[in-house]
Parts: C-alpha cells; structure tokens; sequence
C-alpha cells in the first residue's frame, strides 16, 4: 500500500457479453489532486468510473479498489457514495421541476419525527450554495437555471455528502466558456479543500490548465500517465497516446472543388415566436456553391442555429420574408417534408435532444428520414432497411455488434456517425451540420472531418456551424460571422485568423 | 441455455410472460380438477375477451405516442347502441348497422384527435371529456333501456366456425383447416427466412434452430388447434377470436411494416427529432387517436354481439372500465403476441 494515494484501482477487468470493455487497468489517485482522465469515445472511461462507483457491482468485474487505504466492496452507488465517492454524469440527473433545496436533499432529506425539516434544509442548501459560489434563492425551481448552473447545483449536492472524490463525466461539454472557466476554478478551490476530484474530459486545454495528472486509456487499457505540473505533458503528446498515432494535423488536407452555386438566400428575416418583435435572423443574405464548405461563426445566441432551423422548412420562429434560391430556382419551404424533399438536411446541434430517438436501434434510424427508400409494394422491407444501414455502418465505421443495438448503447462519436447517415441516406444536395463534432474526442472528430471533405467532393454544398474558430478555420473554405441575428462579415478562410472573426463576432461592422 | 438460445432468439426476458401464462394455465387447471383446459372454457375465454384485445391493439399505439384514451368504453358503447338503434328502428341490414357503428367511432376519433394535434390539448383531457360526451350519448339516445341487436350481429360476438366434411377427423373442420393455414404458413414463412439468412450478412445460419422452432410452434398450434376444434358440436374457434387474429396481423403490419407505424413510435420516442426527420407529428397524433376509436366501435360491436343486447349506462360501463384496456395494452401484445409475430412474419 503506498502512501499519499487516495484511491486505487487495481488491475480492474470488465466484460460485456462479447466485448471486452476494460482489460486490466490501474488507476491510482493522489490525495487532494485533479486526475484527468482521458481517452477517445468508447476506450472505457466511463466503464471504469461506473466500476467505481458501484454502478456495476463488485463481483462483476475483477480486480480490487482501495479507498483510503482499504478494500472496498461496493455492492450500488449508495455504498459508493456513503464512502465518500460521487459522480457527477455528464447529463444532470436532478429533477427540473422542483426546487434546489429539493433537489439537493433528493433521497437524503433531513427528517425529524418523520417530517421534513425544511428550514434547516433551506439553511444548509445557502451554505452549500456559497461554498460554489452561487447566489441564488433555495427554492429557485431548476428548470429556470441555466445548465452551468445547475452543474454547480450538482456539485453543491456532492458536497452535501460530505465527498471525498469527486468524479465529474465531461463537465464542461455543454457550458459556454465563461461558465467553463467558473467551474474550473471551482474545481481548483476544492482542490485546496482537500476534496480530490477525478475529471472524466475530451478538452485537452482543460486538462492541461487545472489538472495534476492525466490518465490515458486506450481501448481498455491504460496507455499512459503523465504529471502534468512536471510540464511533461504537451497537448499533441496526450493526442497520440489517445489515438495511438500521431496527427500531425487536427484537420484533414483537403483542396475544395468549388462548382456553381447551388443555394442562395436573401433578406432573410425570422422573429422569436416568444418574444413579439425579437428578430432572431436580420435580413440575412448569403449563398453555398456545390463542393463548397460555408463556415458559419457566431457566439450562443447569436442566432445561428435559428437562421438554419428557419431555413430547414421554417422549424423555429416565425418566418417575417426572405427568398431561398436552390439551383436557381426559387423555392418556397414551409415545412421539414418539404425540405427534404428539396434534397436539405438539417444535423442538430443537440445530439440526444434532436437528433435521435434513443429508443431506437440503429438500423432504424438510419433509414428513419427517408422510408421510401426502403419500401416494396407498400411495405417497409427489413432486408432492404438491413442492407442500408450496414452499408453506412461500415462506410462510416460506426462501432457497434451489429446494426440491431440500441443507439444509446453507442459513444457520442458513433451516435454522431448515425446521425450522419440518416441524413445521408436522404441524399442529400445541402447538407447544413449544426455543431457536428460537439462532445466527440479527437479520433472521431478527424474521421468526421474527412467524411465532411468526402461529402463536398461529391459536389454537396456543406455549411458548417461552430463554436470552434480552429475547426472552422481548419474545416471551412468560406466563413460568415453572425452578430445578434445580423451576418456582419463574410471572409476566405484562407485569409481570416481567430482575432478577425472574433472581432466580426462581436461588432456590428 | 446457448441452445435455447439459438432457437428463441438472444433476449430471453421477452418470454417472461408466455411462461408467466403458461404457469397460470398450468395452476389453474390443477386447482379447477381439469376444468381449466377443456374446449369449451378457451371457447369462452376467446370470445368474452377478444374485445379487450381488440382495444389494445390500439391502445398500445396510443400509449406509444405517449398519450391515453380514457374514452374508449364510452365510445363503444356509443357506436354500438347507435348501431343498434339505426338497426331497429329503420330496419337496415346488420351489414349496414356494423358500418354506421365503424363511422361513428371514426368521428368520435376524429373529434378527440382534433383536439389533441391541432389545439394541443393533451390526451388525457380531450378522451375524459369524450367519455361524459359519449356515456351521456349512450343513455340519452337509449333511454336507458337495453336495445336488441339482429341476430346477424350475435355471430360477430359469439358465433362459431360451419361445420362441414367428413367426421372422421373427430373435430370441427373449419377449425382444422385454420390450424394447418396457420402452420403452413409458419412454415413457410421459417424456410423462406433460412434461405435469405446469409443474403446481407454473408453468414448462413444452421438449419436446426429453424427445425426446432418450426416443431414446436406446429405442436402448439396443432394442439390449440386440437382444444378449440373438438368440443361439443355446433362449435369451433369463436369467431371473435378469427377476427382477432385477422386485426392482429393487420395491426402488426401497421406497425412494423409502414411508415405510419414507424412514425408513430419516432413520435413517442423523441417528438422534436421526429418533427426534425420529416415526420408530420400532428398528423401522427390524430390519426393514431382516430384509430382508437375505430378499434372501439369494433371492440362495441364483438361485446354488443355476445350480449345479444346494446346495454344502457349502468350494465356496459360497470364493465368497461377504462383502466381495463390499459393494463391489457402493452403487456400481452409487447409481451407474447409481437416477438412471435415477429418471428413468425419477419420473413415475409
């Protein structure tokens, strides 16, 4: 037993029916420290956490965990937490519509004879709550607080039972950066604690600013450690051992075969449905050639998403006047049948939200925007639907034991993949992707990226939308900023860099 | 258990239900000293509850799209005393009277779908409301009185399969000729299934788990056929059960095999990626409602048929509680009829 570990996990083995999900991984976690843990989509992290957590129960995986020196047996996540363990997923888990206080004390409610003390609740809650720097009301319903918020929420729980380790599953894949930053020093004053937290993260800058010592896992196994305050680590290093090989370039080479334009849209106009006389678009104007790929930049809320769901058959907002040109011919789209029909596709920015229907198998979904195209006489025909959704499974190399699995069974990356070929399978001339590599690790992101280069080559007109100024000065030919509704620039990738977009971002020139 | 496997397919948990009856069938009979398996009681099981089924069927695409229809006693009974009614009074022929009931269901369904996909009121409120509206429809237009229905319509409810052919086979021959459709076509279906088994995925399967499923579905089948076909004379598979059988190979097509059924579960699985697929959400909502009530009228007409009687208030809707069909929804059609129906039609 060596000193200064808090937590160790010892030749841990995992085994699903047919796949091995970890094989033998170590994990050892130094008191009072941030562990990085990181590694592409489906390596195992969130297996390993889940072990831990008792999640999967002891005796069903092999290998032993030492907490604070002793063995520990966790039969659920009750024997987990009482020791001092607590997850924090990646999706929140509270309820939305009940109040912080509520949600903080869900299933550990302070009782005296047998009814709830709700002034000492309350009382504790404002405690918790200044402790990550929150200042809100206790009896504010969740709903009504923003995402970082309620990640703060979510800590202040932990804190409530009395934690130890904290584990946090990409805590900052669905917060802005600003917020971002909040909860990474958040993270660094619990540090100071003595509170140990274990970071589950694809952003490697993240890693490298708070963090003391990174992990990487590879299929199953730890590839590396690394100490980071020794300043060994380099971003690229982490990269190669999560891949297993070097890229040397985070976006593919690719050279644009630009034909003629195929859409064009001109003052373009939409209004907030909720809000009377909120424009969401403003007189928008901008055109795609065939094998081109339109960047589109613009900060949360600019009104990106807005503009493109509003041109995908008026799907948000209410429609206040605009022309859409498609191979010159103006057309006129009011509704998302339409719109496929006029060969447009639409991947959210919301994977699990919008683009999914997470009860299904794969093989439905990927045929699920186009079932004429799978039907005989009538009848949707399962040898065809089979016959499709394996030609994308393997083009798309989608992960998976066969196309008949669940797509909530799949990493972000391939539930990315599939909806990909969904919208693929329509067959697609525009193809407009809303933030396509949100929450996706660096391999699947490259492959992403040369599917993208691949899908211009055949003459598709591409628009690309992201937060992400490199990938779309990586990714994009041309790029369009966006400011409060308003495209305020229009700029040759080759020609901007992140400060003359970011400026366009933020002013109206 | 690998072996068991290869025959019923890899998710075992499915069967849970199939065994779960059999055990009930099994307790029943010993408690019963051998009442519970003789023909006439699966006779009668068959035709008293075929209408609950009936109503399931649907109901189980209106749960799906994650809404609830409180109405459907109160609908058929509605359809079916109108049916009555018009029958009576102006003499129609019962071919006439069953359409008069399918149409007043399909305007009660689209009255309740209306209001759930174009004003957006949910389930639960518009089908409660639809229940007063058509219970009160019930006694109003009945006077509370029971209404006899032509005899024509008692063979919907309650009639039996003809008797023709030789006697030597010892049962109803109707019947015995529905058995073996049912097994030819089972048999078919597993052999035409074999021999496309390699065609997407280049792996051919072996021959004997096809064997083994054909042997013991035949035998089941062969002793259903067997149970219902050599009771007392004059009766055979009831027809409510026929028409049972044909609504569930039509329901399953429905719902396996069009894009409306595909639609319907895109639409309870995640409403705004559905909407963002191209499906037409409130389309999907009103005609799944309006179906319902279809299904009821249908489910009034086989209940009216085995009465005899269109019952006022008090006698139908005492057994017609609305939970009645939606606990009866989603267990035994997810639970036993669709994975052997999907074993069964997969092929086709």
């Amino acid at each position: 037993m060596s000193e200064g570990y808090i937590l160790q996990m010892k030749n841990i083995t995992k085994t699903f029916p047919g796949v091995k999900a970890l094989s033998d991984v170590t994990l050892e976690v130094a008191e009072a420290s941030i562990h990085a843990i990181c590694g592409e989509n489906g390596a195992g992290k969130s297996t390993l956490m889940k072990v831990l957590s008792g999640v999967y129960p002891y005796g069903s995986y092999d290998g032993e965990i030492f907490f604070q020196g002793k063995k520990m047996i966790f039969k659920n996540i009750k024997d987990s937490e009482r020791a001092g363990i607590v997850i924090i997923h990646q999706e929140l888990t509270m309820i939305p519509e009940l109040s912080v206080t509520e949600n903080i004390f869900m299933g550990n409610e302070i009782v005296e004879k047998g009814l709830i003390n709700w002034g000492e609740e309350r009382k504790r809650t404002r405690e918790l709550l200044e402790k990550v720097g929150l200042h809100i009301n206790p009896n504010t319903i969740i709903k009504n607080l923003g995402v970082g918020q309620q990640q703060l929420v979510e800590i202040a729980k932990a804190l409530s039972k009395n934690v130890k380790v904290l584990i946090l599953d990409e805590p900052t894949s669905s917060l802005n950066e600003s917020d971002s930053e909040n909860l990474l020093r958040l993270m660094l004053g619990l540090k100071k604690q003595g509170i140990t937290c274990i970071m589950i993260s694809h952003k490697l800058n993240e890693i490298t600013a708070v963090s003391d010592y990174v992990t990487v896992i590879r299929d199953g196994q730890t590839v590396d450690g690394y100490a980071v305050e020794a300043g060994r680590v380099d971003e690229n290093k982490i990269i190669k051992a999560m891949v297993g090989r070097e890229i040397g370039n985070r976006y593919p080479e690719h050279t644009p075969k630009i034909g003629e334009v195929i859409l064009e849209v001109s003052g373009w106009s939409v209004e907030d449905a909720k809000v009377p006389g909120k424009m969401l678009c403003k007189d928008s104007a901008f055109y795609v050639r065939a094998g081109e790929i339109v960047g589109f930049a613009g900060l949360m809320g600019a009104g990106r998403t807005e503009l493109m769901r509003s041109l995908f058959g008026k799907n948000m907002g209410i429609f206040k006047g605009g022309k859409m040109k498609i191979g010159g011919r103006e057309v006129r789209i009011n509704s998302v049948q339409e719109a496929i029909k006029n060969k447009i596709a639409y991947v959210p920015e919301d994977r699990k939200g919008l683009g999914l229907n997470l009860l299904d198998t794969i093989r439905k979904t990927i045929v699920s925007a186009n079932l004429d195209m799978i039907k005989t006489k009538g009848l949707l025909d399962f040898d065809k639907e089979r016959a499709a959704s394996e030609k994308y499974k393997d083009s798309l190399r989608i992960k998976c034991r066969d196309v008949d699995v669940g797509v909530n069974t799949l990493s972000g990356g391939n539930q990315q993949k599939v909806v990909l070929s969904k919208w693929m399978f329509t067959k697609p001339d525009i193809l407009i992707l809303d933030e396509p590599t949100r929450g996706i690790d660096v391999g699947a992101k490259y492959e992403i990226y040369k599917l993208i280069h691949e899908l211009a080559d055949k003459g598709k007109a591409i628009i690309l939308v992201s937060s992400e100024l490199p990938e779309l000065l990586g990714m994009a030919d041309r790029i369009y900023t966006i400011f409060e509704g308003r495209i305020t620039g229009e700029i040759a990738a080759k020609e901007a860099n992140q400060e003359i977009l970011m400026k366009k971002m933020t002013i109206t020139a | 258990m690998k072996y068991v496997k290869k025959v019923l397919g890899e998710d075992l948990r499915q069967y849970t239900m199939v065994v779960a009856l059999a055990a009930l069938i099994i307790i029943f009979n010993i408690a019963s000293g051998g009442k519970m398996v003789t023909s006439s009681n699966f006779q009668n099981l068959i035709s008293g509850n075929a209408y609950v089924l009936v109503l399931a069927l649907g109901m189980l695409m209106v749960i799906v799209i994650g809404q609830i229809d409180l109405s459907v006693g109160s609908v058929a009974g509605f359809a079916s005393m109108v049916m009555a009614i018009t029958a009576r009074q102006f003499n129609l022929p019962w071919y006439v009277a069953i359409l008069i009931a399918l149409v007043i269901g399909m305007i009660a369904g689209a009255w309740q779908g209306f209001f759930l996909s174009r004003l957006g009121i949910p389930g639960f409120i518009t089908t409660l409301g639809g229940m007063m509206i058509f219970r009160g429809g019930v006694i109003w237009i009945s006077n509370s009185i029971s209404v006899p229905v032509p005899s024509e319509l008692k063979w919907f409810g309650a009639g039996y399969l003809p008797e023709w052919g030789p006697a030597f086979t010892g049962m109803n021959n109707s019947t015995l000729l529905l058995g073996i459709i049912a097994i030819v076509v089972y048999v078919i279906a597993q052999m035409r299934k074999y021999t496309h088994s390699g065609d997407v995925t280049g792996r051919k399967e072996a021959f004997w788990p096809f064997a083994v499923r054909i042997g013991i579905v035949a035998v089941v089948i062969g002793y259903a056929t067997w149970l219902f076909g050599s009771g007392r004379p004059g009766t055979s598979f009831p027809i409510p059960g026929l028409i049972l059988v044909i609504l569930i190979i039509l329901y399953y097509l429905i719902t396996e095999r069009t894009s409306f059924g595909r639609h319907v579960y895109a639409v309870g699985g995640n409403k705004s990626a559905a909407e963002l697929s191209g499906v037409n959400v409130k389309r999907t909502y009103f005609f799944t409602m309006l179906n319902m009530s279809v299904l009821a009228a249908v489910a009034g007409i086989l209940f009216v048929g085995r009465s005899t009687a269109a019952g006022p208030a008090a006698e139908l809707h005492g057994k017609w509680m609305p939970s009645h069909p939606y606990s009866s929804a989603v267990q035994p059609y997810q639970a036993v009829l669709e994975p052997s129906l999907q074993q069964w039609s997969a092929a086709w």
